[in-house]
């Protein structure tokens, strides 16, 4: 199968005042056409960084320092604004986390639906507001025609997300980046709204790229997952070996101290202690080497790499950063 | 826990009923009440954790500000160890309510950035007198050490902690009047997920320690159910389903319950490729013009035109387990 993206090395850091704050510390992965990847790790891991700088969709005071992302073989790291811009809403379409400040409340849902294809397809408005009005009916909004002349404020939130996903979809990208497109809204309008991606997946063929502070949100949906802590990718693998036979601590860590509707109730949950790191220094060993129960002496010299686990190669190998060998003494379920 | 401890309610809530007058329309020339709690009734025992759960909106914040008359109830009562709370006068009230606390969802916004955590602690202390001026420098520091903080951080400021280490701050001073009962509202929603077990752990030790009633509101179903007793389920004001944990989980007979806890993903990926999913049409109604009848059944799959004529009260179905809904035993035989 032939790659649809690689990112090789990405390094991203914010200039704050007093120097930078390393939030993606060399990230490099792959992802083939029509694969579903989970991004997960907590707030400040350097997730949702690490994903919009493929698409260099950054904050002014945000550079990329290093590495390059390559979409079907096109460098986007070095590409001129002009040809990013063409890339960005055509080739790869973006889902935000609110459709509340996503959406502007002074203009008409189709105005804003049809604004992408208007610039990226030429397309003339009439024709334009047709094909809006097909997605809607797609991404399960009743009454299409009616919703294109309403403003945002008369849909609910789970509407909203259902517009931001059909504008995301209208150009028929081959990759869609969705940043907790389901952290706002409730559990019974989520499970709405994974369905309807997971249908459309299917339908459209396209890469997903799919971030989430939520790790068990990602068991039912998801090809692939990559867990993120302090900027960097802690360990990769297929969904299965994820949940089965991690091997990263932290990891390891994270599934078990999420409550579950079948763990034993009212017994001590194992917590990870203490808390995430600060990333103003300049990390010299493993990130979560402070909270990690395995650590050993180089785990605080030394950042240890992505590396394939003996035994898991292949087109989609287990990938893990730990200098500790986890096999056998992880997860006992 | 505190299995045993039942039988004495601490609080009794009854016909709780809080209406909130809004302006609508595009020049807010029109009024409209908005109904986020209509007709709530529950007791909480003794040294249990009572959950409730419920989507946004459904009212369940609603209920616990009401509970500690940080909202006056429009009606209905709330009785605290036997004593109405809502027709309590203002000084009563106040030696009330240092019997009960809460803790909210936002460490960062509910601790003053100026106090020291020392000072913020000792003020609860000297409010309400709990001891003399001389031992209040102990008690912080034993407070402190009760929620896994070092003593010394006594003369830190807020900022300088972590969201999870503040929120430990918080149920400190939560802590510090010497209370029976604490309302948690979502204490963990806002914390990082590696974070939010530490604090599950250290609310039971607690509760353990200082023989503490809850009641836990969240919207996390895997949470609640993991530290609660029982547990009631909200929708637009209403209490749908209210019943001990295991039946709740086990056996949830409310066609709402059912569909919430269908849509709560597993961290299994077997689990999540064999299950059916309920999938619920539409979102929430408005609590501006809530639906006739059963609140619910706009969106339920066993609605009859019975649903929409006719407002169903809790009803006993055994073991403690109370379910609002008309057609409870015909589903129930359906379904087996």
């Amino acid at each position: 199968m032939t790659k649809l993206l690689e990112v090789n090395n990405l390094h991203t850091r914010f200039k704050v005042r007093n120097g930078y704050l390393h939030a993606v510390n060399g990230v490099s992965f792959s992802l083939d056409r029509g694969e579903m990847l989970g991004v997960v790790g907590e707030s400040g891991c350097g997730k949702s960084v690490s994903m919009m700088s493929l698409i260099r969709l950054l904050p002014p005071a945000a550079e990329i320092t290093d590495g390059e992302v390559l979409l079907e073989g096109e460098d986007i790291t070095h590409a001129s604004v002009n040809r990013v811009n063409a890339i960005r809403g055509s080739k790869v379409g973006m889902i935000f986390q609110d459709p509340m400040t996503s959406l502007n409340p002074f203009m008409k849902i189709g105005e804003q639906v049809i604004e992408s294809i208007v610039f990226h397809k030429k397309l003339a408005k009439a024709e334009a507001l047709k094909q809006a009005a097909r997605y809607l009916k797609m991404v399960g909004i009743s009454n299409a025609e009616h919703r294109l002349n309403e403003y945002p404020h008369q849909l609910s939130g789970g509407m909203r997300q259902r517009v931001m996903i059909a504008m995301a979809l209208l150009n028929e990208p081959s990759l869609v980046i969705a940043d907790e497109p389901t952290t706002a809204l409730d559990v019974t309008i989520q499970a709405q709204i994974v369905e309807l991606v997971k249908g459309l997946r299917e339908k459209l063929n396209m890469s997903i790229i799919w971030i989430t502070h939520d790790l068990s949100l990602l068991a039912g949906m998801v090809d692939r997952i990559m867990v993120m802590y302090g900027g960097y990718i802690v360990e990769e693998a297929v969904l299965d070996d994820i949940y089965k036979s991690p091997l990263h601590p932290y990891t390891i860590g994270l599934l078990k101290s999420i409550p579950s509707l079948k763990t034993e109730a009212g017994s001590r949950l194992p917590s990870i202690p203490g808390a995430p790191p600060n990333l103003f220094a300049e990390p010299t060993g493993c990130p979560f080497a402070p909270r990690c129960t395995y650590r050993v002496d180089r785990c605080t010299r030394e950042v240890p790499a992505l590396a394939t686990v003996p035994g898991a190669e292949g087109d989609r190998p287990h990938r893990v950063a730990c200098w500790v060998d986890m096999r056998g003494r992880g997860i006992a379920q | 826990m505190n299995m045993h401890a039942k039988q004495e309610p601490l609080v009794v809530v009854e016909n709780l009923v809080k209406h909130f007058p809004v302006k609508i329309g595009a020049f807010g020339n029109q009024s409209a009440v908005v109904h986020a709690i209509d007709g709530v009734s529950f007791a909480i025992y003794k040294g249990e954790t009572l959950g409730l759960v419920g989507e946004s909106g459904c009212g369940k914040s609603t209920t616990g500000f009401a509970l500690l008359q940080l909202h006056k109830a429009t009606s209905g009562s709330v009785k605290f160890d036997g004593v109405d709370l809502s027709k309590l006068p203002a000084k009563d009230l106040r030696a009330m309510r240092k019997r009960v606390q809460i803790v909210f969802q936002d460490p960062y916004s509910t601790l003053n950035p100026r106090m020291t955590i020392g000072e913020a602690l000792a003020e609860p202390m000297r409010v309400h007198k709990i001891c003399p001026e001389k031992d209040i420098q102990g008690r912080v520091a034993r407070l402190i050490r009760d929620v896994g903080l070092n003593p010394n951080v006594a003369n830190r400021y807020p900022h300088e902690f972590s969201g999870g280490q503040r929120q430990r701050i918080c149920i400190a001073r939560a802590l510090a009047s010497d209370p029976e009962f604490i309302v948690c509202d979502e204490p963990i929603s806002a914390l990082d997920v590696s974070i939010q077990a530490q604090i599950i752990n250290l609310l039971m030790d607690i509760q353990e320690k200082y023989n503490l009633t809850y009641l836990f509101i969240a919207h996390d179903l895997a949470v609640v159910r993991h530290i609660s007793d029982r547990v009631a389920v909200m929708y637009l004001g209403k209490i749908m389903e209210i019943a001990g944990k295991d039946e709740l989980f086990g056996r949830p007979l409310h066609p709402y319950t059912k569909a919430l806890l269908s849509a709560v993903p597993e961290a299994d990926p077997d689990v999540e490729r064999g299950r059916k999913r309920i999938i619920l049409q539409g979102d929430v109604s408005n609590a501006i013009d809530p639906p006739s009848g059963c609140r619910f059944h706009p969106r339920c799959a066993h609605a009859r035109p019975m649903c929409a004529g006719e407002v169903p009260e809790l009803e006993d179905r055994g073991e403690g387990h109370f379910v609002a809904c008309l057609r409870v035993a015909e589903i129930e035989k359906e379904t087996v």
